[in-house]
């Protein structure tokens, strides 16, 4: 008993530490990414006095959100390994950082798919904004869809908001899987 | 042919068509997480609209936020309103953007490079915030 209750202190001691806007684990609705992104901007309202960066950081949350909503294993850690989950599922951690803001994410993934995201991902981190410009309208204008109507455009506009280089790791969980996790500095 | 009228919500932009005056708006935010569902009717709309458009057609976007999942459907109705416009008609898009507001501005740009449509570039005040 004693020993939970440290660890809400401790809890509480760590979240302020790394000044942690919101911090959410489990499992990803529209509705409740509705509710998460009102929370952030509320709290965005609340400490950020410049307009546009409000914008950047709330236009990379929107985008976080939805890739580990749309690109999501759905799975989640268990004593057995991993199990699947209904919803996909995933965890999102929003901080200060001494530059600006940090939005994290991680979520399991397929690991035969990780190859793919990674070497989107380096491709992103080797261009410059002006290459990535380029990118983002040829690919907007490619006339190719996605299910759900993005067309690979999120990191690639997740990039460019963030101003800087998209962290990443993969870890391999099991034979099939690994965790991704991102880290976006946004810098205001 | 019926008005599409559509109320704004957290995630998707509030929608004035009127097929008497040629005059289209969309604004708010475009967020949601499947923007197919929304823009279909919207642009289904346009493409019966193009029937029997009026001489001049007027778009008004004034979109606070748009995700990536909306700028592909959005990019298609443009498309349908450039049919509207190759048929003979005249067609504008007004693109508002908030004043300190530069991604918007350059979206709008992006946008404007890739359909042949004149683009007016239209400034407003912050709108957004408190």
């Amino acid at each position: 008993m004693a020993d939970l209750l440290d660890r809400v202190h401790d809890l509480y001691d760590e979240l302020e530490k790394h000044r942690v806007m919101l911090s959410f684990k489990g499992g990803l609705s529209p509705e409740l990414i509705t509710v998460l992104l009102g929370l952030i901007e509320r709290k965005l309202d609340g400490i950020e006095p410049d307009a546009r960066a409000r914008k950047r950081v709330f236009n990379v949350v929107v985008e976080c959100l939805q890739n580990l909503f749309h690109h999501n294993g759905h799975l989640r850690a268990s004593t057995e390994g991993v199990e699947r989950t209904d919803e996909p599922h995933g965890v999102v951690m929003i901080a200060r950082t001494d530059k600006g803001y940090s939005v994290l994410t991680g979520n399991f993934m397929r690991g035969s798919d990780v190859s793919q995201l990674k070497s989107h991902l380096d491709r992103i981190n080797s261009l410059d904004a002006e290459a990535l410009r380029e990118w983002y309208r040829a690919k907007l204008s490619d006339g190719q869809y996605s299910q759900v109507g993005g067309g690979g455009l999120g990191m690639i506009d997740i990039a460019r908001r963030s101003g800087g280089k998209l962290e990443y790791a993969f870890v391999p969980y099991d034979k099939d899987n690994a965790f991704f996790s991102l880290n976006v500095n946004v810098n205001t | 042919m019926e008005p599409l009228f559509l109320e704004g919500s957290p995630k998707t932009p509030h929608v004035r068509f009127d097929p008497a005056t040629g005059l289209l708006e969309l604004k708010g935010r475009s967020i949601p997480e499947n923007s197919i569902d929304f823009y279909k009717p919207l642009i289904d709309w346009i493409e019966r609209y193009g029937r029997q458009a009026c001489p001049k057609t007027a778009l008004h976007v004034q979109l606070e936020y748009f995700n990536t999942s909306s700028s592909k459907c959005i990019l298609d109705l443009f498309k349908r309103l450039e049919s509207v416009r190759a048929a003979g008609n005249e067609v504008t898009v007004l693109w508002h953007y908030e004043a300190d507001d530069e991604d918007m501005l350059e979206a709008g740009e992006d946008y404007s490079g890739i359909i042949n449509i004149p683009f007016k570039m239209i400034q407003i005040a912050e709108v957004g915030g408190e």
